[in-house]
């Protein structure tokens, strides 16, 4: 048994190289690996417990792997070992229970510290309505007279019907651009309250650090602060039918002076055309999609 | 010892022989055998939706299957692989080999065994036909939310039918393995002296009778929703569409460990046999088993941090999850330290045994990252939670079956297995399964959600090295059904107690195990 094991061993290690070398197309793009900053206070406290639990977990895991292996090297029966009969310690068995147990306290506290920093909505300056359809999303700036549509952009909707030819690669943004993008202001606690119209969906924008589901029936509520001026892109998370990957989000950041501008430019014919529209729902949203 | 009363090692049922043997038997090892056979096919076909899924996500853009199908798909590999592969698996290994450990001659309730065997392939011949259905199969998630699931077309009552019929079996098996082990044990075996895979099947099969009521509560209310006019779930009519999803993850997070228990026991029975060395803190052992289980009665919301739950509900949950991380490291660290100084060789069911503590704790390391709430807020439904569970379920209770099918097809078959083939499928099987589901974890930690058929292009490279790793995958798991025929055929002989360091009252009795056994109770120390 033995001998056959080391016969097929360097077969085996062929096996490993010829996967690795497959794969290597894909060393093309290193960069993603880990989850974003982001823009606003909450997404850096939550990266930074992200973080930190993921340390924490890369050491328990080299002492508990570390010891497995050491094990595994020195204790095989081929380097003639006898085999020790204990199979019991409660001392370390309490030991082994009661240093996990201080470790999750202290992930613990900084967790609920982040947590109910990110459930108090209170102050808010301003308040946008997400209602999520099958498949787009609407908004609304409460008390602003402003509301709209916001769907897939054309050219990622014509690239991503099956088999059409396009290489998605040679359009831009494909699928994370939409017609119509969110504007908000930086520097201004914004309150989102969240609903459905039909499903659930999920409104995400990584950057933002938090993704809320979107329930029929219920508004959910959350908040952010932009620090930084830029465009940020998401998607819908929740399984909500046929097109649910094609859903995304886009979150367009601005100055103060340059939002309200924007705002006011939006209560002209463009304002008044989506009102209307959203009285007749999906059909409307058709029409203003193809617009 | 011996308590085999039977000379003809293969004395069947008066009367029946080929087809209707296997139709009408009441044999705990027939019927083991079934449920595992049927496991493996289902195996297979669960993993050929799953192929689908990785070649239509090879690339960006849709090149393969329209996103309708691709949502049956990913719906149809979860349902198939749950309640198809490894629920009857861990079934027919408790069949096979909580008798023989009890030194019980069958299982308590042998006509009902075989009933709950053959509920399956109809349940699962009416979920597959749903796919050809005007309106296409189920297409909602596993976990079949509403209201996206009740958009399903003429479907829906058949998977609503064919869920309610696999709940069923479970039970009935579950009421079977707890009847046998508390009734049928041999003369002083105490519950404490029982190996750890019967203990752990026990309290698996506890969790199964207390959830599998509530999950077919949630679909039939789900029907009603649809057909008698009620509204549980509907906000318009009073309802609430996130009452489904607390009623369903209170079935759902307890089946998850239903799902991994089993594969608990059989790797502490495994790793002890090739350390030559009794199993540490047996008792602790039995004791973080039952944390766990009761744990998971209170822990289901942590699938649902961002339905808008109030805060006091956020951390309750988020403690109480975190908190399972204390029993589950008490049974990894005992698993290390029953390695710990022993005598180690590495057969096939070790090497997989290995695999599985170590690649299963990698699972719960992210499960660790997911309890915490705000940074599930990022994690949630995205590619990190796909990897997360393919940890736990695939590196986990796969490979814990696979383990257990190489320990124990020298008793089932009377044959040694081929080991090279044997050493082969592990390797390739780990190698591959990491490419699989490694790059899974950039993937949703960059941004990129679950149950998507496109993503923008970004994505594309890890996703390819995922695509590549799950084909290596599903290929490489042909060369176990080639070895489990060529081991059933023939081969070398195995002895009675087929590996050296094996305990347990089923390496007493002659390999292949007699058709009928302990006719008269082994004693026990």
């Amino acid at each position: 048994m033995k001998r056959n094991w080391r016969r097929g061993f360097g077969a085996r290690a062929a096996a490993a190289l010829v996967l690795l070398v497959a794969a290597m197309p894909a060393w093309a793009d290193f960069g993603l690996l880990n989850m974003t900053e982001g823009v606003t206070e909450s997404s850096r406290q939550i990266y930074d417990l992200h973080m930190r639990i993921f340390w924490i977990t890369v050491v328990i895991g080299l002492v508990v792997f570390g010891a497995m292996f050491y094990s595994m090297f020195r204790h095989r029966k081929s380097r003639g070992v006898k085999p020790a009969q204990f199979h019991h310690s409660t001392a370390v068995e309490i030991v082994w229970t009661v240093i996990p147990l201080i470790i999750l306290v202290s992930m613990a506290v900084p967790a609920t510290r982040v947590l109910i920093d990110l459930e108090d909505t209170s102050d808010a300056e301003m308040t946008v309505k997400v209602t999520g359809y099958q498949w787009f999303w609407g908004y609304e700036y409460m008390g602003e007279d402003v509301q709209f549509f916001s769907r897939l952009d054309e050219a990622s909707n014509r690239a991503r019907q099956l088999g059409s030819g396009i290489d998605p690669s040679s359009v831009d943004n494909y699928l994370q651009n939409v017609d119509r993008r969110l504007v908000l202001p930086v520097d201004t606690k914004i309150r989102f309250l969240i609903t459905a119209e039909d499903v659930i969906h999920s409104w995400w924008v990584p950057d933002l650090g938090w993704k809320k589901d979107a329930i029929p029936g219920f508004v959910n509520q959350t908040w952010t602060v932009i620090d930084e001026p830029g465009v940020y892109r998401g998607r819908c998370a929740e399984l909500c039918g046929r097109d649910h990957g094609f859903m995304p989000v886009v979150v367009e950041a601005v100055a103060q002076d340059e939002y309200e501008q924007w705002l006011a430019g939006q209560r002209g014919d463009d304002g008044e055309a989506a009102r209307t529209a959203a009285v007749d729902g999906d059909d409307a949203g058709a029409r203003l999609a193809a617009r | 010892m011996t308590a085999t009363t039977h000379d003809d090692a293969h004395h069947h049922e008066a009367g029946y022989g080929g087809l209707r043997r296997w139709l009408f038997t009441t044999n705990h090892k027939d019927i083991g055998t079934l449920y595992l056979l049927w496991s493996l096919a289902m195996f297979l076909v669960g993993g050929a939706m799953a192929l689908v899924i990785r070649a239509e996500l090879f690339q960006p853009g849709l090149q393969v299957v329209d996103p309708y199908f691709f949502n049956q798909m990913t719906t149809n590999h979860a349902l198939v692989m749950i309640f198809g592969a490894v629920m009857p698996a861990f079934t027919g290994l408790a069949n096979w080999m909580i008798p023989l450990m009890v030194g019980a001659p069958d299982m308590a309730l042998p006509r009902m065994n075989n009933w709950s065997f053959w509920l399956l392939p109809f349940a699962f011949a009416i979920l597959l036909a749903t796919l050809f259905m005007p309106g296409g199969g189920a297409a909602g998630g596993w976990t079949m939310y509403p209201p996206l699931m009740l958009q399903t077309g003429d479907a829906f009552p058949f998977i609503i039918f064919a869920i309610h019929i696999m709940g069923i079996s479970s039970i009935m098996g579950s009421i079977n393995v707890i009847a046998t082990i508390l009734n049928m044990r041999a003369p002083g075996m105490t519950l404490m002296k029982m190996p750890l895979f019967v203990w752990t099947w026990l309290i698996t099969a506890y969790l199964m009778i207390a959830v599998m009521p509530v999950l077919a509560g949630a679909i039939t209310m789900l029907l009603t929703d649809q057909y008698f006019g009620t509204t549980f779930f509907s906000a318009a009519g009073g309802g609430d569409p996130v009452l489904y999803q607390h009623i369903f993850w209170f079935f759902g997070h307890p089946e998850v460990y239903i799902l991994i228990l089993p594969a608990f026991g059989i790797v502490s029975t495994i790793i002890p046999t090739f350390a030559r060395k009794p199993l540490f803190g047996y008792s602790s052992m039995v004791y973080a088993t039952a944390s766990i289980a009761f744990l998971s009665f209170i822990v289901w919301a942590h699938h649902m941090f961002t339905v808008g739950m109030p805060l006091a509900g956020e951390l309750f949950f988020m403690y109480a999850t975190m908190l399972i991380a204390v029993p589950t490291g008490v049974k990894v660290f005992n698993w290390v330290a029953t390695m710990w100084r022993g005598a180690m060789t590495f057969e096939t069911p070790m090497l997989f045994a290995v695999a599985f503590v170590i690649l299963f704790t990698i699972g719960g390391f992210s499960g660790l990252m997911l309890a915490i709430a705000p940074a599930d807020f990022q994690y949630h439904d995205t590619y990190f939670v796909v990897a997360h569970f393919h940890y736990v379920l695939v590196t986990g209770a796969i490979f814990a079956i696979m383990a257990a099918a190489y320990y124990w097809l020298p008793k089932w078959t009377g044959h040694m297995y081929d080991e090279r083939l044997g050493q082969w499928h592990f390797w390739l099987s780990t190698i591959t399964v990491n490419v699989l589901f490694f790059p899974q974890h950039f993937l949703g930690l960059a941004g990129m959600p679950r149950r998507i058929p496109d993503y923008s292009v970004q994505f594309a490279d890890w996703n390819l090295v995922s695509s590549l790793g799950g084909f290596a995958f599903g290929l490489s798991q042909l060369i176990f059904v080639w070895l489990v025929i060529k081991c059933a055929r023939g081969g070398q002989r195995a002895e009675a107690r087929a590996w050296e360091g094996a305990e347990g009252l089923e390496w007493e009795v002659p390999s292949p195990a007699p058709h009928h056994t302990f006719d008269t109770p082994p004693a026990v120390r």
